[in-house]
């Protein structure tokens, strides 16, 4: 005899509720947003309604597995992804002036994706392990183990995953007690060596920076993404101009307005009221994020949980701050909200693992 | 112990955790709260520019060009008309490479030297982001190859337009002028005037003749669509529309069949005809030989055609019935002898001997009469028909040039007739004040005695002449000559009232007399009689010849000498029937010869035409000379 009850329990038990309520309404605005700005297209929404649930499965299966597990891999999963990140610098297709995706034969697969989850994992287990003689060594070698995949990644070149690693990894570090002194002279260290990484950058970098601090200087080139987006957000304004209603959305003025610029169609046709709305529900997951957090009861927990919930923030913020003009184009997809299977799968793998730090220490508290 | 310790470092490590978790919370709420300043600066501080931005972005106002007026002659005959047909037209600044733009374009669409000489030329003149017609005129056949290709030419489009074509060609240059493509001074004007807006989507302005001095009314009013496009630029739909208003149709005075046989009967001559309804001053017939194809300049002329017609000897652009100043010859007696009856000269009621020349007294100058020996003995009607020179060095020197001066411009000389065309010059009549004012100089009385028979400083334009001659022949009543009889408004039609300027007094024996004498003029004995001969109406008429080089004392003028440049104008003003005038004319045959000969003729041709619809064989040029050789 099946019981329906106990399937329920069993299938809810690893997963958090409060956290299950956000990322729902996240992915409800995404498929309502979607189908706007996709002109009507229930291809498109039916495509992400697929993104979802593959990205789910992978989430209830690794907030199913026990914290042991994850710490298990995170090894193997480091080492991988730096094979991979090579083979994508020694034998990777070129597309659209980048080298980022390497053909395993069956797929194209993007492997810088799985570094953001592998990076921090790798430091978070690196820290667990030396937890009882932590020194200023191991937050050096907590920082080469950042800093190689990080190398590759801006190499090939992928400016906005590359930032959002870097930043995985510092949360690690930062949340590990990197001492402020570190902290102090690498701020310094960056501003002095910023001359030496501008003449590194690709000129493609350098012209999105250069439009972030006038975008009007190229109307019609690299500036157009960023005014477009403004445009949109502003005129936008308080109530929005309602749904299905956008201008610069529906007439394509607006460039990636499923993906990158997703933000810009939810802002036009919802306006300020709307992304109040909006900021509140994520600010909703990343509350719920240090929550669980702070209550994490290993260091390797506290420390992968703040990471992943940090990393989410970072993820939001860097794109809205570039679709309203005040953050370059970096290439960063609005989390969950933005078209795209790769960074769903990443985004809920992370949250699954969020989940799996919260139900199996409370499995084990109780 | 160490079990203590290890605790208290735990509670420690989770204590320090929790303290960079907050800041990191901190941090998170710092960099939100910055985006929420952002959020409401775009969306409420700065939505109204934004919102503006976005309306930009979406709404093109198009222009929809109005239709030109149409140009018709006083019978509807078409001497201005707009057709439809395609054009290939380039952005350059959406070419990249225009040389290998046009090679490619070559390959698919017709381009002849002709055409590329054209589109250079424009393209040194041109506005910014105007389109620039490199072929005119395409075939259906050329449509469709490079529709089918169209994707390869960035900027290269092809469209739809309406042309102006003047069907009658040369022979209604000189009146109509042409349109052309709107340039950076036109511009200039247009906002000066607050028409820019209107102009927004014309190509074309009127730059001469009719089409210039008309330009306000064919031009219409332009119409504006606001569409909503997207960003590929293609329109999505139409958001609001107001018709274009056309422009209003023009009919002229002008009757297009005698104008052409006006031309015609010049044959190779060069030289000017104005004729005018002098019962309200209609301008019936406009020539200015030669003539040019006002077709060429629609679309900018290239360089050869242009070269050809300004370095001409021939002058073809001089619009000389308007712009050419000539010496008026002895086609000045009428208004002479006018004169002289106006002042009750002595000489009008004397008959005088004429043997030939005229001395002043006390100088043994000797002005010569055209004919050697004289005309025997002669009165004023006799001085009129025979074109007594000596008769009217006499008149002239009893008259004075000042009293000349003040009677001879009640007729129009020495000022603009207002002929509504642009560019009128306005002739030249002396006065003792003129002379000073321009030569710093006293007025001799040798300028006098020349002056009688309209040499000298006396200029006038063909278009006075005929002005003068309508005038004399309505018995003194002026009307400003025209050559637009109706404006066409959509909404009804508004006349151009017949425009009476003033009448000059002239009593009607006085009047009577000259008439009489112009008569006799075309008849046996006078000296046009080849003009009236066979005529069913009476024609009156006057000779003159008008000196282009001057004579030495005793020397001969000899036509065979002199090369054909600097040979003398010829005259001849008349109207008819010359008891009831419907018509008025002044005809000049440039380096002609005599008015008699060879402008009397083309005089009679406009007149058998316009009184008796007698259409005239094709004609030679004119030599066949009358048999007897006079002024």
């Amino acid at each position: 005899m099946i019981n329906v009850q106990q399937i329920k329990r069993r299938f809810m038990l690893h997963l958090d509720p409060v956290l299950l309520y956000g990322l729902g309404a996240l992915l409800f605005v995404s498929l309502v947003v979607l189908y706007s700005s996709s002109d009507g297209s229930w291809m498109r929404v039916l495509g992400q309604l697929m993104n979802i649930l593959v990205a789910f499965t992978a989430l209830w299966i690794v907030a199913n597995m026990p914290l042991h597990w994850l710490m298990r891999i995170a090894v193997p999963m480091y080492v991988l992804g730096m094979a991979l990140l090579i083979g994508v610098a020694l034998f990777g297709e070129i597309s659209h002036g980048a080298r980022r995706w390497l053909n395993i034969g069956v797929a194209t697969i993007q492997p810088s994706e799985l570094m953001k989850i592998a990076v921090p994992l790798m430091m978070a287990w690196y820290f667990e392990k030396h937890e009882a003689t932590l020194t200023w060594r191991n937050h050096l070698i907590a920082a080469v183990l950042l800093a190689m995949p990080f190398v590759l990644i801006v190499r090939q070149p992928d400016l906005g995953t590359s930032i959002l690693i870097a930043a995985s990894g510092f949360y690690v570090l930062f949340l590990a007690g990197l001492s402020w002194r570190v902290m102090g002279a690498l701020f310094v260290g960056a501003l002095a060596s910023a001359p030496f990484v501008w003449g590194m950058l690709h000129d493609y970098q350098r012209h999105r920076i250069m439009m972030l601090l006038d975008p009007s200087q190229d109307a019609l080139g690299k500036g157009y993404h960023t005014i477009q987006g403004m445009i949109a957000v502003g005129s936008g304004g308080f109530l929005g101009k309602g749904y299905m209603e956008g201008t610069q959305t529906h007439l394509d003025f607006l460039p990636e307005r499923s993906t990158d610029f997703i933000f810009a169609v939810y802002s036009e046709e919802f306006g300020f009221l709307g992304n109040l709305l909006l900021l509140g529900i994520y600010i909703f997951i990343i509350g719920r994020g240090f929550i669980i957090t702070a209550n994490a009861s290993t260091y390797f927990t506290r420390l992968m949980a703040g990471s992943i919930t940090l990393t989410f923030f970072t993820y939001t913020f860097v794109n809205m701050g570039m679709v309203t003009g005040i953050l370059p184009v970096v290439g960063v997809p609005l989390p969950l909200l933005s078209y795209g299977g790769t960074s769903m799968l990443t985004l809920m793998l992370g949250f699954g693992v969020l989940m799996s730090i919260h139900t199996h220490q409370r499995l084990v508290k109780t | 112990m160490s079990r203590i310790v290890e605790l208290k470092d735990t509670q420690r490590e989770i204590y320090f955790f929790r303290l960079r978790l907050f800041l990191s919370l901190g941090f998170v709420a710092l960099l939100f709260f910055i985006l929420l300043l952002r959020f409401f600066y775009l969306q409420v501080i700065r939505h109204d520019y934004f919102e503006t931005m976005a309306e930009s972005n979406r709404i093109y106002v198009v222009p929809i060009v109005p239709n030109r007026g149409v140009i018709t002659d006083r019978n509807g005959v078409v001497l201005a008309r707009n057709y439809s047909g395609y054009t290939l037209e380039v952005t350059p600044e959406k070419v990249p490479d225009m040389q290998a733009t046009i090679a490619e374009i070559g390959k698919l669409v017709e381009i002849k030297p002709k055409d590329l000489r054209r589109f250079k030329k424009l393209m040194s003149e041109r506005r910014s982001l105007q389109t620039l017609p490199i072929r005119t005129r395409l075939t259906d056949d050329e449509v469709a190859r490079f529709a089918a290709q169209r994707y390869r030419f960035p900027g290269v489009e092809i469209k739809a337009r309406l042309f102006r074509e003047y069907p009658f060609t040369e022979v209604t240059s000189h009146l109509l002028g042409y349109i052309g493509r709107i340039n950076q001074q036109e511009i200039d004007e247009l906002e000066e005037q607050e028409q820019a807006t209107n102009y927004m989507g014309s190509d074309y302005i009127g730059k001469t003749g009719i089409e210039q001095r008309y330009e306000a009314e064919m031009h219409g009013v332009t119409g504006f669509e606001q569409v909503e496009v997207d960003a590929g630029g293609r329109a999505v739909r139409m958001l609001s529309r107001t018709a274009p208003q056309s422009g209003k149709n023009l009919t002229l005075t002008l009757d297009a069949k005698l104008q052409e046989i006006a031309v015609q009967a010049f044959g190779d001559y060069r030289g000017a005809l104005v004729a005018i309804d002098p019962s309200n001053g209609e301008v019936l017939a406009y020539v200015s030989k030669p003539g040019y194809d006002p077709n060429l300049f629609i679309d900018g002329i290239d360089t050869e055609n242009w070269e050809a017609l300004n370095n001409s000897p021939d002058v073809p652009l001089n619009n000389r019935a308007l712009r050419g100043q000539y010496p008026m010859g002895s086609t000045i007696k009428p208004f002479m002898a006018l004169a002289g009856l106006h002042y009750n000269a002595k000489m009008t009621t004397r008959e005088i001997s004429d043997p030939g020349y005229y001395t002043l007294p006390g100088s043994s100058h000797q002005y010569r009469d055209w004919k050697a020996g004289g005309h025997g003995r002669v009165d004023l009607f006799k001085s009129v028909q025979v074109s007594c020179d000596t008769f009217y060095y006499g008149l002239a020197t009893e008259l004075g040039i000042d009293r000349m001066h003040d009677y001879l411009q009640q007729f129009g000389f020495g000022k603009k007739t207002g002929i509504d065309l642009e560019g009128e010059t306005s002739g030249l009549l002396p006065s003792t004040e003129w002379k000073m004012k321009r030569y710093k100089q006293i007025w001799y009385p040798g300028d006098t005695v020349s002056a009688g028979i309209g040499q000298g400083y006396h200029l006038v334009t063909p278009m006075q002449l005929a002005f003068a001659t309508a005038t004399l022949a309505n018995d003194g009543v002026a009307f400003k000559p025209h050559l637009v009889k109706e404006i066409q408004h959509p909404e009804g039609e508004v006349q151009i009232p017949p425009q009476p300027l003033y009448k000059v007094d002239i009593p009607a024996e006085d009047l009577a007399l000259v008439k009489r004498a112009m008569v006799a003029v075309t008849q046996p004995g006078g000296t046009a009689v080849g003009a009236s001969m066979g005529a069913q109406y009476t024609i009156a008429g006057k000779t003159g010849t008008a000196q282009v080089i001057g004579m030495k004392q005793g020397e001969k003028y000899d036509e065979r000498k002199v090369s054909e440049y600097f040979r003398d104008h010829a005259w001849f003003i008349a109207f008819a029937p010359a008891d009831k005038p419907r018509i008025a004319l002044a005809v000049l045959g440039e380096n002609a010869g005599h008015g008699g000969s060879v402008a009397a003729p083309i005089a009679r041709k406009v007149m058998d035409y316009y009184l008796l619809g007698k259409v005239p064989t094709p004609l030679k040029k004119a030599d066949e000379k009358p048999g007897v050789e006079n002024d």
